[in-house]
């Protein structure tokens, strides 16, 4: 297979007081180049886990991760984060917070000014060009959150991995942002791996919607190919057969066959 | 919805009645005040009402005091007192007869240089202890072991080591505002956030700009406390420091005017120890007030 990412026999073992825990056993998973994959699964299913992996937060117990052909060693700049919790500094402006990764990707070969057009230009992709001088307190959690998928982006990493990006915010705000983010990804043909807990939100971004399965021996339950074509329209999509199947499929994982693991 | 149905029943019940701001600017037109003016008056004469009579108490009982022990001067004779000392703090009629002025100035230079180094010192080190686990358990017992020490018992050491009052005295603020700075400054670098140093590991920032970035910002505050606690036990410290070694400052004051008997400079002396221990604490606070983010 040609994956862009392949992760191959990955076991996850923290060592923790209680003695080692297993949150991830056997995990085999690729992702093709600008394809965008979610993963699902309940609440401490090792869902950020398997994410931290691929950022090179961790490093596996066992099995291997392979990146563009190269085996993935630690962090990068190849691969974008956006955190749970946005995760910018509190004592940084947005700006600030955008420049210091444009800084250390790009500080080497471009010069200051240029350096400040990509990061008005990164804060312009999500909207947020009025309120670059504004601090992280000063603005919303969507906002908050946006600045984060801006910092993420103006990397210009091969692979951006989002952790559950949505998850704080309210519905409405977090339909608007789902929008933009399919609109980004389009520009921009990032290959995508996101962590969600929401089945919407995974049925209506994903080319592929990983469901995992609950401890003990955490691992990948099903696949399922969301095959709708883009752009997608959320609003026409709720009355789409193939939507709604795909929506009840992983329903039926997350609330009939995990459920009964875990009572 | 509900906020339609919210707007639509807040309309008759406007229109019922003036507003209550509406009614106060109607009635505060009116050349009596009304009674719910007064009534509101208490909410700031209350907050002054409290420490007021808390002040007057105070010297009520000092007054009660000072009359049945005929040793202690009340609070009149004590004022009287004072406002003789502070009409002429910058005298100088030899060394051990100075005005108050160059006694706490001195003082408050003996802290200023021992707490300087202290934090000079301390800060860094807190710093290296925090983030590098091996400093840490090298450095645990240690500290540990010698931070209860009476700042006092390291005065002889100070003596021994300097051969002079003066610098035995600096040492001693030193070594005791070090401890809270170390330990507040280590704690701080401890609990930043993972999320931050996370931010840090996927930008791939520098040693340098995790430093500038994030460590020190984030720690900021914890050793702003530090400094905090370590300039409150310096100032307690030196008046005792003082009081052993002589020379001009504050606690040599007291000591001297305890051998004068005039106790009347020891009250004024521990009232002037306070007021400035307060007005450093409130300068420091507000200093920690500019780093706060959030
Ligand atoms: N550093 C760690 N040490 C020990 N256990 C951990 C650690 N990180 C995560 N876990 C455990 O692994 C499991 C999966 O966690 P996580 O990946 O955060 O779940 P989620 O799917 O909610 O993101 C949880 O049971 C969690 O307690
Ligand atoms: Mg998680």
């Amino acid at each position: 297979m040609d994956k862009y990412l392949s992760i191959e026999h990955v076991d996850m073992v923290f060592d923790t007081r209680k003695g080692p825990f297993t949150a991830l056993a056997d995990i085999n998973l690729g992702v093709g180049q600008g394809e965008f994959v979610s993963l699902i699964g309940h609440s401490g299913c090792g869902k950020s886990t398997l994410l931290n992996l691929v950022a090179g937060l961790l490093k596996p117990t066992s099995g291997a991760m392979i990146l563009a052909t190269r085996e993935i060693a630690g962090p990068g700049p190849d691969r974008g984060v956006v955190f749970q919790n946005h995760s910018l500094l509190p004592w940084l402006s947005c700006f600030d917070n955008v420049h210091l990764a444009v800084e250390r990707v790009f500080g080497e070969g471009e010069s200051r000014a240029e350096l400040k057009a990509r990061t008005r230009r990164a804060l312009e992709l999500v909207h947020l060009g009025d309120a670059e001088s504004k601090f992280p307190h000063e603005i919303s959690g969507g906002m908050k959150q946006r600045v984060g998928i801006a910092r993420a982006l103006s990397m210009e990493p091969n692979m951006l991995l989002l952790d559950e990006p949505f998850g704080a915010l309210d519905a409405l705000t977090r339909a608007h942002l789902q929008d933009e983010l399919m609109r980004i990804v389009a520009a921009t043909g990032s290959t995508v791996l996101m962590v969600t807990h929401d089945v919407d939100e995974a049925v209506l971004l994903s080319d592929r919607v990983v469901m995992l399965s609950n401890r003990p021996a955490a691992g990948i339950g099903e696949v399922l190919d969301i095959d709708l074509a883009r752009p997608r329209e959320r609003l026409a999509l709720a009355a789409h057969p193939r939507y709604l199947h795909y929506r009840k499929t992983v329903l039926q994982f997350l609330y009939q066959k995990q459920m009964r693991v875990a009572a | 919805m509900s906020a339609v149905a919210k707007t639509i029943k807040r309309e008759p019940f406007e229109n019922y009645a003036p507003s209550p701001v509406r009614k106060a600017a109607l009635e505060a037109k009116a050349a009596e005040p009304p009674p719910y003016i007064r009534a509101r008056a208490p909410e700031w004469l209350s907050r002054v009402i409290g420490p007021v009579i808390g002040i007057a108490l105070f010297i009520g009982l000092w007054a009660l005091l000072a009359a049945s022990s005929p040793n202690l001067p009340g609070p009149a004779k004590t004022w009287v007192s004072a406002v003789q000392v502070f009409g002429d703090p910058f005298y100088r009629k030899g060394p051990n007869d100075q005005g108050i002025g160059w006694n706490v100035l001195n003082s408050l230079s003996r802290v200023g240089i021992g707490f300087g180094l202290a934090a000079l010192i301390g800060i860094p080190l807190g710093f290296m202890v925090g983030r590098f686990r091996f400093l840490s358990d090298m450095s645990a017992p240690i500290i540990s072991l010698l931070r209860p020490v009476s700042p006092l018992a390291w005065l002889p050491i100070g003596l021994l080591v300097f051969k002079a009052a003066n610098p035995a005295a600096i040492w001693v603020i030193f070594i005791s505002s070090i401890w809270p700075m170390i330990i507040n400054t280590a704690a701080g670098v401890r609990q930043v956030p993972q999320d931050y140093l996370n931010v840090a590991r996927v930008l791939n920032l520098s040693e340098w700009k995790v430093f500038t970035r994030i460590l020190f910002p984030a720690v900021l505050p914890y050793m702003m406390t530090g400094v905090r606690l370590a300039m409150g036990v310096a100032w307690l410290v030196i008046v005792a420091a003082e009081m052993l070694t002589g020379g001009v400052g504050i606690g040599f004051w007291v000591w001297d005017e305890w051998n004068n008997l005039n106790v009347e400079h020891i009250i004024i002396a521990i009232f002037t120890v306070g007021v400035i221990g307060l007005l450093l604490e409130q300068l420091l606070l507000l200093v920690a007030r500019r780093f706060e983010y959030e």
